[in-house]
């Protein structure tokens, strides 16, 4: 739920990455994190477990810049993947303006790639919303792996509303802000449609 | 619209302002601050220049989500208030109309039962203001200010 404050003057969207267990959604934000001016981001927060997998979320709190005398602050966070933390995913979804699905591209995880997808239907539905109507971009991830799938397979399979999908390596960069980018100026199209 | 859109403008602002500014010094409190559920800070007050209030009000959001998450499955409807305390500083935290979160951050200069009695009061208030927000804000008199924005505003802001 996106939340304009006309006496800082600032509009505030909320961003999810989904996918499933490493697929590498907290690699696209810390990316972010190491490419953005410090003046324009806040701290990274990383709720994770001993061993680096994320916990609860990671959260990244990002300024893009003004539009029409207006501060635009993007939240980013990402959900844990396992399936087991399928609550913690639940209410991480509250809220959200746009999501980036972050897929796995190796070929052994075409099947979490999807159960994930199914995942997040079934999570916004559960809260009143429906992916066809979000702003909504997908990530081939992993693009660097010997053993991936080709992007129309992964097309094919995880994105038959052909929304703007993205190859990337997350690891390096690539794709990361091709993606966010892109739900950024869905969430912000979707603003223009509806006034409050 | 998918989302209602939370919005803020300047005169509920300044009652909030108010209210939280009032209650850091009735309630002896070092810093007082208010977040939405979905972890976005409306308005601080205190000794906040520094602390790092963007992530405290994301964690404080996903603590009220994770203790709400509880509660369901407990079959309570929700729980309201929290209390953490530490070897400086406590932190209080209420759900105020289920909808938007107080926080105050106290040391040994106050007491639990202090900053519980003006955190009710606080609280009232507060539900008062933002009843009266949501209504302005369902008003489709309501002006977006992004009614009218361009491609090419959009654009322009990841032209760096
Ligand atoms: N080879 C390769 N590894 C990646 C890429 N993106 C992420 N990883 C690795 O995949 C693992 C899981 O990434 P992480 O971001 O923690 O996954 P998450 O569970 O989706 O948050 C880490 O070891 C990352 O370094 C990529 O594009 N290529
Ligand atoms: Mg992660």
């Amino acid at each position: 739920m996106s939340f304009i404050n006309y006496m800082a003057r600032e509009i505030n969207c909320k961003i999810v990455y989904y996918g499933p267990g490493l697929c590498g959604k907290t690699t696209n934000l810390q990316y972010i994190y190491e490419r953005t001016n410090p003046d324009a981001k806040g701290k990274m927060i990383s709720l994770a477990t001993e061993t680096d997998r994320t916990l609860f979320f990671d959260f990244l709190p990002l300024a893009l810049g003004e539009i029409r005398g207006f501060k635009t602050r993007f939240h980013l966070y990402t959900v844990p993947g396992q399936v087991f933390y399928d609550a913690s995913r639940k209410l991480i979804l509250k809220g959200v303006d746009g999501v980036v699905f972050v897929a796995d591209s190796q070929i052994d995880r075409m099947e979490a790639n999807e159960e994930s997808v199914e995942n997040l239907k079934t999570n916004l539905e559960e809260q009143g919303y429906k992916l066809e109507k979000i702003p909504y971009v997908i990530q081939y991830n992993k693009r660097d792996l010997p053993e991936v799938a080709t992007v129309e397979e992964l097309r094919e399979k995880l994105n038959p509303m052909n929304v703007p999908d993205f190859e990337g390596v997350a690891r390096t960069g690539v794709g990361v802000f091709d993606t966010l980018k892109a739900v950024a100026k869905l969430v912000l199209t979707e603003l223009r449609k509806g006034g409050p | 619209m998918v989302n209602p859109q939370m919005v803020m403008y300047e005169e509920e602002f300044n009652q909030i302002q108010n209210v939280v500014d009032r209650l850091v010094k009735d309630a002896n409190a070092k810093v007082v601050f208010i977040v939405d559920k979905n972890g976005q800070l409306i308005a601080a007050s205190g000794d906040v220049d520094n602390l790092d209030t963007t992530s405290l009000a994301s964690l404080t959001a996903g603590n009220i989500a994770a203790t709400g998450g509880m509660a369901k499955l407990l079959k309570e409807n929700e729980f309201a208030t929290q209390f953490h305390e530490g070897e400086k500083a406590n932190i209080h935290i209420q759900l105020v109309g289920n909808r938007v979160i107080l926080v105050v951050i106290f040391d040994s200069k106050s007491s639990l039962g202090l900053v519980r009695l003006r955190v009710r009061r606080a609280s009232e208030e507060l539900n008062n203001i933002f009843e009266a927000l949501l209504k302005k804000v369902a008003d489709p008199g309501a002006d977006s200010p992004f009614a009218e924005i361009t491609d090419e505003d959009i654009d322009n802001l990841f032209n760096d």
